[in-house]
């Protein structure tokens, strides 16, 4: 053998498809996701963008900043033109070119969920994204059905602030027995970028749930996305796991020593109203949802 | 070839005819036969198309879109509830120019539950920004189709072809299947200049503000002006192919009228069967048929009704608090014109309420015998 060539691996594709210069506020998880997911989709892939965050984000017509094909749609629609962008292509013979649809939590957990389920259902070969900032955010910080327990928004004032959990989408959609599940983290690129990659390699309907913080919305500084990005990771609020065929559980990033879920709140002011009482309730659901998953994470 | 077709199925004849490329739809009565017969024709692979099974009307709307924006020739079906749960999405399709084709069948609303004719559904999607096109048999309706997309696709926007529930969609009639090849002579694969492009990525449908939202709806205003051109164009250039000729209206011995009837669908065949009658008996009666409801075709309804004295629109729908719809349509549009002569409104038929050949003739006495409209609305067959 001649000499080895040394190569350097990246975790990270050097491609930059995403165009510089948006309309997103400062410290906006979506818009770094955005960069991410494209680094690893590349320039094949037709977006599909319902109303979000995104739909300002991209730039007012006619620039945009993501440098693939995008059509945006109607709130509750995600799903559906997505299904009728990949029955186009197929037909046209374009079937290496990936669909994705890129949505809020709003128009994922609350006015998206029929045609989501209706393309789980249908196995449609699309990667639906929903980038979860656990509020409206675009119209003004209310609350979706992605809203934790706890948070104050502006139509849960801190004299009413949410006291019911947020909807376990991951679990609604394993229910459908799609082949790809995962959530993803702004915080962690390198399993962020994996996951996609893997979403990419696999037929059928994907769903990736993206952990997205909102500095305005979350009330917290824009410099701490990413801190409090990983300590939902490691307080085990957002934990990092995919599922395969709506069984095979697999836990990405292990939290073997978490942090109290205190570190995490106490960053966003969205949390500040809270008792101490209340603080440890959320730490026990916490702990409850964290040892329900582990029953179910794959032990091989 | 002819065949007996029902109205249901030479939509889904008409449709493939076209060859459309991706079908979205959701079943409703009355138009289930459509896709249960297109999902058929694609399972034979009569059809090189894809078929969504969706989970809804507005998801029909939006895969259609999907499909429309990326360069495919697509096509939903669909009536009443339906299409009232597609309203979002239909102004979302006209508003980002997409030549989407779509079967409507007039079926009344609920409550209370209905399935019979009336055109409250499709006539409440007037500023949608659709194309518009009341079909009046079933050789009309698969023909329509071949047309609307011919015209869909040259102005970028979207067309409706509507019939009667039952009355059409449930009736078999003796129709000309024309064959295929002649129908690819007339109507080109689609390819659009501008769609969903890896190699020359766009935005569609972005944030638009003051500066330049108001110059889309002047360009989409246009376009449907330009369509009443084109519908008549494309209509003569189907009639020099295959025999049969269409318009924005249909004039049924209306030349020489003193009186006129105004109607849409199959009110216009009946109303047929009575102008005979009255001219049996001297009496200068005519009918004339409007078959493009959106774009309004207010000019040749002008040049059709100038020399007449009276006319009687039938409209088997209703505007709560105004008057039928058609009505209100042909009042306005003539209303800056020379023409001075009483237009009746006439409302019947609702809910799929039979309109007989006799109900019409009780229209005609009452508008001949009235020397001016009562009211906005004169009810005809109902129980007061």
């Amino acid at each position: 053998m001649s000499e080895k060539k040394r190569r350097l691996k990246l975790s990270i594709p050097e491609q930059e498809v995403m165009r510089p210069g948006n309309l997103a506020c400062q410290g906006c998880g979506a818009s770094l996701a955005m960069r991410y997911a494209l680094k690893a989709l590349g320039n094949n892939v037709i977006l599909d963008l319902p109303a979000c965050c995104w739909s300002v984000i991209d730039g007012p017509f006619p620039y945009s900043s993501v440098g693939v094909p995008l059509l945006h749609m109607a709130f509750e629609t995600a799903a559906s033109t997505a299904s009728g962008i990949r029955a186009a292509l197929k037909v046209l013979g374009k079937e290496d070119t990936k669909v994705v649809a890129w949505a809020g939590d709003g128009g994922t957990f609350d006015i998206g969920f029929q045609a989501l389920s209706g393309a789980a259902e249908r196995n449609e070969d699309i990667i639906y994204v929903c980038y979860d900032n656990e509020a409206y955010m675009n119209t003004g910080i209310q609350r979706s059905a992605a809203t934790p327990y706890g948070a104050w928004t502006t139509t849960t004032p801190v004299k009413h602030f949410k006291k019911l959990p947020k909807k376990n989408i991951v679990e609604i959609l394993a229910a459908h027995r799609i082949p790809y599940i995962a959530n993803l983290n702004v915080a962690y690129p390198e399993d962020f970028i994996k996951k996609f990659q893997k979403a990419m390699s696999i037929k059928g309907m994907k769903f990736l749930h993206i952990f997205s913080p909102c500095p305005p919305g979350w009330k917290m500084k824009p410099d701490d996305t990413i801190k409090v990005a990983r300590l939902a990771v490691q307080t085990r609020t957002f934990p990092l796991y995919e599922v395969e065929d709506g069984l095979k559980y697999t836990l990405n990033v292990k939290v073997n020593k978490p942090k109290p879920v205190i570190e995490y709140l106490r960053l966003q002011g969205r949390f500040k109203h809270l008792t101490e009482e209340q603080v440890s309730t959320i730490q026990k659901n916490v702990d409850e949802e964290w040892a329900l998953l582990m029953k179910k994470i794959d032990k091989e | 070839m002819k065949k007996v077709l029902m109205g249901n199925h030479a939509i889904s004849i008409g449709a493939t005819l076209s060859r459309v490329q991706v079908i979205a739809a959701y079943p409703i009565t009355p138009q289930t036969q459509v896709v249960e017969k297109l999902s058929e024709i694609v399972a034979n692979g009569e059809l090189d198309a894809e078929f969504i099974k969706v989970e809804s009307e507005h998801s029909a709307m939006a895969a259609s879109i999907g499909a429309a924006a990326a360069g495919a020739r697509a096509f939903t079906a669909t009536s009443a509830q339906g299409l009232l749960l597609m309203h979002e999405v239909l102004h979302w399709a006209s508003r980002a120019r997409l030549p989407i084709v779509m079967a409507n069948i007039n079926r009344a609303l609920a409550p209370g539950w209905t399935i019979w004719t009336d055109q409250n559904d499709s006539l409440s999607q007037r500023d949608t920004g659709w194309i518009q096109l009341y079909a009046s048999d079933n050789q009309e309706v698969l023909d329509s189709l071949i047309i609307a997309y011919k015209v869909a696709e040259q102005l970028s926007l979207p067309v409706m072809v509507i019939l009667d529930a039952f009355v059409l969609s449930h009736t078999y009639e003796p129709v000309e299947v024309p064959e295929q090849s002649e129908v690819d002579k007339f109507l080109p694969p689609f390819n659009p200049e501008w769609k969903l492009d890896v190699n020359n990525p766009h935005a569609f449908g972005g944030l638009t503000a003051p500066n330049i939202y108001m110059e889309f709806q002047y360009n989409h205003h246009n376009a449907m002006l330009k369509a009443k051109e084109l519908i008549n164009k494309e209509g003569e250039a189907f009639g020099k192919i295959f025999g049969r000729t269409y318009g924005n209206i249909d004039k049924y011995k209306t030349d020489d009228a003193d009186y006129i009837l105004l109607t849409s669908g199959t009110l216009a065949r009946t109303s047929n069967i009575v102008v005979d009658s009255y001219r049996e008996k001297g009496i200068k009666l005519g009918n004339l048929r409007v078959r493009t409801f959106r774009p309004f075709p207010t000019e040749e309804i002008y040049d059709a009704l100038k020399k007449a004295k009276k006319v009687f629109v039938v409209d088997r729908n209703l505007s709560y608090g105004h008057s039928g719809i058609f009505f209100e349509e042909t009042k306005a549009s003539l209303y800056n014109s020379d023409l001075d002569i009483p237009i009746f409104g006439f409302v019947t038929g609702l809910g799929g309420r039979d309109v007989t050949p006799e109900l019409i003739t009780e229209i005609v006495e009452h508008g001949i015998k009235s020397e001016k409209p009562e009211n906005d609305v004169i009810w005809m067959g109902v129980q007061k």
